[in-house]
């Protein structure tokens, strides 16, 4: 990740505070297979759920279970390596208790 | 006019949305919101403080019930480079005046009072069901909504599904904002008693101060930090514009951006001691003007920040006062459509009219060049905190070896910049503003 600066916050745990009823059964954001590592390291340096990581082995790894839902991702690579952006299921997703 | 389940359906129940169908049910129409978090308010955020403008000719005596968090009368605007700031801090009587008052909101509380608002009137509710499309006729013309297996139709569907439009895109054709017209916004709030905030932010009981960063807040990135003091928490966070953090030359992610911002020397006393209760995100449209899409259709209005109504003035932020007005003005265009038994774009022209006709496309139209002048002006996010810090550290430091006059030490600062390219780039940013 060498033009990704160095991460010094865990995000993971500043969104476990959140309240969200995760939908196991349905993804509601879906990448392209193999997606262009720089249309992804456009989605690493945005989502603001830092949901879009690169790994050791420098490979892209996504999960959808913390969205924000903000769309973010949709608007930077919708046209790219976004597959799929849908609202999350009835009732699911993130519950905003102060918004 | 043909038979409908309802004379008007809202999707979405926040500023623009419930204001539309408090309007119109108390206007005597059935009205069903549908919105898509469990409750108004859980998929909302904002900065945030809402200008009471707007809200007060909908609701009088909105100061009375209203979840409010803090009234504005400090207005706070900072520059930071990394080991700086300056901050200008400003209070008057006329900012809390009645009518050009401001409050600071959280959005779980605030927009769940707007919906008990609507419902009150007689608006319907169906919360935790997204509207995954609209129903259209053979014209194209709305006649309602497709949410799971159920179709419901109204005379009228008015969108309000938020900045994150789906329905705008994919149901009435407008098109998708673009990466440069839209910043994602990110926030922590913090809990801290309100004596220490008042204490900390030098502000009588019970008001508040909202204040806006620039500079290395977002590394030298387009876009800024925000600060907003509820009643006994505070808002933190930043706003970048999505191109220009996604652009390969911005090596920072913006979680790293508010982690860093969360340390820097100025902003690291504000949270001390204070527990981090919620983590969120949001977009912000920024384009302003010449963003705003098609907002009249044959049997559907758009309302709220899905039509893109937001200003981002750099030291002023707008959205919701927008939002309220244009879902009064959608909700009073439905009711004088369906009792003239005409629901086309002719037909819902009032609510054009009303929009063009206030603050709401008037503002946007007056600032229309600024979001680009602001987009091109590298050196307010980048060099200008330097220059400040330069210019104050010649001021105030004192190390003991004979002074220079203050012109003199000031000179280099700004000559080496450039005095006319400096003078021109304010000229510049002056007329946008």
């Amino acid at each position: 990740m060498s033009d990704i600066a160095k991460i010094t916050v865990n995000v993971d745990e500043a969104i476990a505070v959140d309240k969200y009823n995760v939908d196991e059964e349905n993804a509601h954001i879906e990448l392209v297979d193999d997606p262009d590592m720089e249309e992804f390291k456009k989605l690493v340096r945005v989502c603001p759920a830092a949901l879009y990581k690169i790994d050791e082995d420098g490979k892209p790894t996504f999960d959808y279970a913390g969205c924000l839902e903000c769309g973010t991702c949709r608007i930077a690579c919708g046209d790219t390596i976004i597959k799929k952006w849908d609202m999350p299921q009835p009732t699911m997703g993130v519950e905003y208790r102060f918004g | 006019m043909e038979e409908r389940d309802f004379d008007i359906i809202v999707v979405g129940s926040g500023c623009a949305g419930a204001v539309a169908a408090y309007v119109a049910a108390s206007a005597g129409k059935s009205v069903l919101v549908v919105e898509r978090g469990n409750y108004a308010g859980a998929k909302n955020m904002t900065g945030g403080r809402i200008y009471s403008h707007s809200l007060k000719k909908v609701f009088p005596d909105f100061e009375q019930s209203a979840p409010l968090e803090r009234k504005i009368t400090h207005e706070r605007i900072a520059m930071m480079d990394p080991e700086s700031e300056m901050t200008i801090d400003f209070t008057s009587k006329e900012l809390g005046e009645e009518g050009k008052d401001s409050y600071s909101v959280l959005r779980g509380p605030f927009d769940q009072w707007l919906a008990e608002q609507a419902e009150n009137a007689g608006a319907e509710y169906i919360c935790g069901i997204p509207v995954e499309e609209l129903l259209k006729d053979e014209s194209g013309a709305v006649y309602g909504i497709k949410a799971g297996e159920d179709e419901i139709t109204a005379h009228v569907t008015i969108v309000a599904d938020g900045v994150n439009s789906l329905l705008s895109e994919r149901s009435l054709g407008n098109p998708r904002p673009k990466a440069n017209e839209m910043a994602v916004g990110i926030k922590e709030v913090f809990e801290l008693p309100a004596g220490q905030i008042e204490d900390r932010f030098l502000t009588p009981e019970g008001e508040g101060a909202a204040m806006l960063f620039v500079g290395d807040c977002t590394h030298g990135n387009v876009g800024g930090g925000f600060l907003y003091t509820n009643k006994d928490s505070i808002s933190l966070g930043l706003v970048a514009t999505i191109s220009t953090a996604a652009d390969a030359s911005n090596p920072v992610p913006v979680y790293q951006m508010l982690e860093d911002f969360k340390n820097h020397p100025a902003v690291a006393p504000i949270i001390r001691g204070a527990k981090m209760v919620e983590h969120s995100g949001h977009m912000v449209p920024e384009g302003g003007y010449n963003m705003v899409p098609t907002y009249t259709f044959d049997g559907a209005l758009i309302a709220g920040e899905a039509a893109g109504l937001c200003m981002n003035m750099g030291y002023q932020v707008r959205g919701m006062d927008f939002a309220v007005a244009s879902g009064q003005f959608a909700g009073e265009a439905a009711v004088a459509a369906i009792d003239a038994e005409d629901v086309s774009v002719a037909g819902l022209a009032s609510y054009k009219q009303k929009m063009e006709g206030s603050f709401v496309i008037q503002d946007l139209e007056t600032f229309k060049l600024w979001p680009a002048t602001m987009e091109k002006w590298d050196r307010m996010f980048t060099d200008y905190p330097v220059m400040i810090k330069e210019i104050f550290n010649a001021m105030f430091s004192v190390d003991g070896k004979p002074q220079e006059h203050l012109k003199k030490r000031m000179m280099p600062i700004i000559k080496k910049r450039g005095m006319f390219s400096l003078l021109k780039e304010v000229k510049g940013a002056l007329k946008a503003l």
